[in-house]
């Protein structure tokens, strides 16, 4: 599909430093964080300076109907960076300026390769805070969360990175560059272009530039631990606190499986034999409010036998926030392959839905850890398994399947924030329907009706399985 | 090479990483470069094409990608699923060196020096490399004699464009009896005291001596030790590392020292952890390997946590902040201790930089190999240093000592770069009126 006269056209437009076709280069955009999915080898890697590249990089590939895989820093957890028709993958590395810092309209204006951290580090002088916080922040881009919509450990109370975007530019397929929204605290003009293209996964347009919301820090916290007997206990603490009507920045839950394998792993002093463990850490502006909140936190422990742990420095916080830490990787020391689920439910099935992972696990003899955002739902079944192990890899194929399943029936979805990609895209239909399959694909085709941005991710073909252009 | 030759237990090694990405927010070369391929995650995909035969192993291109890598071990401490990257690192360059042979190497390093102008300074820096491995040593011998550096740097001098130190025309061991007594001696301990501080910094070997005999501990300074073998080791040249490593364990067995004291972190991690690796199968040294690795002290956690050292009461006055060595954080785990130490001297005023254990760029023959990507490293770390405003540069590694100086003098505003043994030294001095 390339070639070395195509290699030299997009190197005339990004400069020759920046075209990559060496192979040992190319075997390394061949894959993301994702197991367990199809890896390919790329054409081309291209990283464009600013805007004016990517337009000239998107129409040299229309003209030559070669695909555009967006890569941010391949991250994501859905398979959403794989260039699956070999291609163009499209890197942002380059483009990580962070354009300007507006601390009196509590904005900033980045370029799409800002790594979230960075842009954290660059508002804290002004005391603010840009809240969506993957387990990634430290890696993952801006272009890539806004990508993806990603959530992260704030979520409950901060919302989630598509609570952040207030304008961008894209470059769409047919290479035009739109700019919307902005710095303005209300904006309705035109349609919700930031919505659309926020969790779009790099199918409708490529993201060159966003502007987020940034907030006050919250000045005062106070981080505490419960650990319980059953499950029910910890299921009914959450909606206790919710009741009592305080919003925690974080309430976190680990099953039994995965306090083992964090106690094993890490001996941070868990108690074996509990059920669920939850860390809780309440924030605000008020020392007055924080310390209510949290008296009525500890309250709702206690009425549900939850044994508490409260921080009392920040060493202790630290000691507090290990365990949650470490869930991943003490599940990822047990072996080789490890499949990271987010389906979510109403936050009321927080209970049934962990026992069912559990279950789930059993059935099919699988080692399955749950964590995850018990706030908000967002559970992280975790499945550690060999992937040399056809056997077992097919009964994880069929737990995940299960996972799914139980979800959609507690009225729940597929993904919370790691997205369809190509990992859950066949579960797709049974959530939003035909009838939602068909309005994804009316989108797609009017915005790309080449199937040029990212093809084969997030939006089914119609009939055949597409191949990719 | 296809991938039948590579040891099995380095697929399971491949086969842990997730793909997760975590390396990319520690390592240093990814920071400056920005490309999959920098970075571990990068790498291990490259190691698993070439198990899985889809890259060869003596692709001049998988080579040029192996070597731009600086070992420092960043990518271990935030790695969540423990893959042991230094291992495959060390066995992949194992690996091409047993295909290949050094001569084969030595062509490949000189290919990724692209730019003849640079051959010069490559040449100057050989020297200090091959300086470090061959320099008077008395085992010259026993080092084999197909080792890079003694092709890369033969007969080069030392040019005045970059800042190092000169090697000093009396090294450390010339300059001090084998056994050091200390009045009143608690314990007896062995200094090794590596290449950098024998040859580039011996004032620096004096002042840990001093420090050492000043709190009661004789210190025995070993003739007939020789390299830690950690530069050939990263160079894919095992055999003579572990010829090394032998010779030092002999050596160190003659002693009659309780404790091996080190003050740089290569070499700790070296009695540590890279020779119980390289000589995992000897059966006559293995034992002694694992024997010496836990009873092997950075100096600073042997005055803090061992013995408990006297207290400095003479006045430095400097406003001093710290760099963490690589090998001295990351593999031999400590990083509390020198600020311990660095707190209780009295004048002193500590600052913390924002990543104090940010990789400074030294690492073996990096620098040479891969100079824009070295300066870049050396430009972060000079702004962070002198973000602080700290006058003095303190760490626990005469090779970072000799990366930083040459990072503040072309980047930096000039600060002082001192070992944190030598600002206790100071102190000790000032109390006693000698300085
Ligand atoms: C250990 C671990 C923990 C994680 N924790 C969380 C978590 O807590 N919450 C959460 O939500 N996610 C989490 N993730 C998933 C992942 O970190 C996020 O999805 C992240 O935001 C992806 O960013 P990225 O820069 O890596 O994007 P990439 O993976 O590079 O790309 C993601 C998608 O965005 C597209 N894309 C990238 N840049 C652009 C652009 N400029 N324009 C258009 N499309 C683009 C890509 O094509 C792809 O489809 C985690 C992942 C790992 C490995
Ligand atoms: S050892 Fe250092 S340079 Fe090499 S990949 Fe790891 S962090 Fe990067
Ligand atoms: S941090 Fe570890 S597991 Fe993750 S990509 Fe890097 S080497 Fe692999």
């Amino acid at each position: 599909m390339s070639d070395q006269a195509f290699a030299t056209q997009l190197e005339a437009i990004v400069g020759a430093g920046n075209v990559r076709t060496r192979k040992v280069d190319l075997v390394t955009y061949s894959y993301d964080a994702t197991a367990d999915v199809p890896r390919r080898i790329p054409d081309v890697v291209v990283r464009p300076a600013n805007t004016g590249e990517i337009q000239a990089i998107v129409n040299l590939a229309r003209a030559r109907g070669i695909a555009i895989y967006p890569r941010g820093a391949g991250t994501n957890l859905s398979g959403g960076a794989i260039p699956l028709a070999g291609g163009i993958v499209l890197s942002f590395q380059r483009m990580n300026r962070i354009l300007e810092v507006d601390a009196e309209n509590l904005t900033a204006t980045v370029q799409p390769g800002v790594v979230i951290e960075e842009l954290n580090n660059a508002v804290a002088p002004h005391g603010l805070i840009y809240p969506p916080d993957p387990g990634t922040v430290k890696t993952a881009t801006m272009g890539g969360s806004v990508a993806e919509n990603s959530g992260g450990l704030r979520g409950l109370k901060y919302g989630v990175t598509k609570h952040y975007v207030m304008g961008m530019e894209v470059v769409l397929a047919n290479g035009d560059k739109v700019r919307f929204g902005g710095k303005t605290v209300k904006n309705v003009t035109a349609y919700d272009f930031a919505s659309l293209f926020t969790g779009s996964e790099g199918t409708l347009g490529i993201i060159a530039e966003i502007t987020v919301k940034l907030i006050p820090a919250p000045k005062f916290r106070r981080t505490m631990m419960a650990t319980y007997a059953t499950i029910e206990d910890a299921g009914n603490t959450v909606a206790g606190i919710i009741r009592a009507q305080v919003i925690p920045a974080t309430l976190e839950i680990l099953d039994r499986k995965t306090i083992e394998t964090v106690e094993a792993y890490a001996h941070v002093g868990l108690p074996l034999g509990a059920e669920a463990l939850l860390l809780i850490e309440v924030d605000g502006m008020a020392e007055t409010v924080v310390e209510c909140e949290a008296d009525a936190v500890i309250r709702t422990v206690a009425e549900h036998h939850g044994e508490l742990r409260l921080a009392k420095s920040g060493a202790e916080r630290d000691q507090l926030w290990a365990a949650r830490r470490a869930a991943l990787p003490a599940l990822a020391s047990l072996n080789n392959t490890v499949i990271l689920e987010d389906a979510t439910v109403p936050r009321s099935h927080i209970t049934g839905m962990l026992l069912a992972c559990a279950e789930i696990g059993r059935k099919y003899d699988l080692v399955l850890g749950t964590f995850g955002h018990a706030g908000d739902g967002n559970l992280h079944p975790t499945i550690v398994a060999d992937r040399h192990n056809a056997e077992e890899m097919a009964r994880v194929h069929r737990a995940v399947e299960e996972i799914f399943q139980t979800a959609l029936q507690f009225g729940g979805t597929l993904s919370g924030e790691h997205g369809i990609g190509i990992a859950k895209m066949r579960f797709l239909g049974g959530e939003i329907g035909e009838s939602g399959l068909n309005l994804m694909r009316s989108i797609k085709d009017a915005l790309d009706p080449w199937h040029l941005l990212n093809p084969g991710k997030l939006v089914p073909a119609r009939e055949a399985p597409h191949e990719g252009r | 090479m296809k991938g039948g030759e590579l040891d099995p237990k380095l697929q399971a090694e491949l086969d842990k990483c997730l793909r997760c990405g975590m390396c990319m927010a520690v390592c240093p070369v990814y920071a400056a470069e920005k490309d999959e391929a920098a970075v571990a995650r990068g790498k291990i995909a490259i190691a698993a094409a070439v198990a899985s035969g889809d890259l060869a192993l003596d692709d001049r291109e998988v080579i040029d990608t192996l070597f731009n890598c600086l070992v420092c071990k960043s990518c271990m401490t935030a790695c969540p699923s423990g893959v042991r990257f230094d291992r495959i690192m060390l066995s992949l360059r194992a690996a091409i060196v047993e295909k290949n042979g050094l001569p084969w190497l030595k062509s490949a390093i000189f290919h990724i020096l692209k730019q003849p102008a640079r051959l010069d300074t490559a040449m100057k820096m050989g020297a200090r490399l091959q300086g470090l491995v061959f320099r008077d040593n008395p085992g010259y011998r026993a080092i084999s004699p197909r080792s890079p550096f003694a092709m890369l740097g033969r007969d080069a001098g030392f040019g005045a464009d970059r800042l190092f130190p000169a090697p000093s025309p009396r090294p450390l061991r010339d300059r001090v009896p084998e056994v050091v007594t200390a009045p009143r001696a608690k314990m007896r301990v062995a200094f090794f005291t590596g290449c950098s501080f024998q040859y580039f910094y011996p004032e620096t070997g004096l002042d840990l001596i001093q420090v050492l005999t000043e709190n009661q501990v004789e210190v025995v300074v070993p003739q007939g030790q020789q390299c830690c073998g950690t530069p050939v080791l990263v160079h894919g040249d095992a055999a003579t590392a572990r010829t090394l490593a032998r010779t030092n364990i002999d050596v160190m067995e003659r002693s009659n020292a309780r404790y091996i004291v080190t003050g740089c972190g290569s070499c700790g991690s070296a009695w540590q952890h890279e020779f119980r690796e390289v000589l995992r199968e000897d059966p006559a040294y293995a034992e002694k390997a694992a024997h010496w690795a836990a009873r092997t002290y950075d100096v600073s956690t042997l005055l803090t946590d061992v013995i408990g050292y006297r207290r400095p009461t003479g006045a430095v006055d400097a406003v001093v902040t710290y760099h963490d060595p690589c090998h001295l954080k990351k593999s031999m785990k400590v990083a509390r201790e020198p600020r311990d130490i660095l707190r209780t001297i009295p004048g002193v005023t500590f600052r913390e930089m924002s990543q104090p254990d940010a990789c400074c760029g030294s690492g073996g023959s990096y620098g040479l190999t891969h100079f824009d990507t070295s300066s870049d490293i050396a430009r972060r770390k000079a702004a962070d240093a002198a973000g602080t405003g700290a006058g003095t540069i303190a760490t626990g590694c005469p090779a970072c000592m000799m990366q930083l100086l040459d990072g503040t003098h072309r980047f930096g505003n000039g600060q002082t770069v001192r070992h944190y043994i030598s600002l206790l030294a100071d102190s000790y001095r000032r109390t006693a009126g000698i300085a």
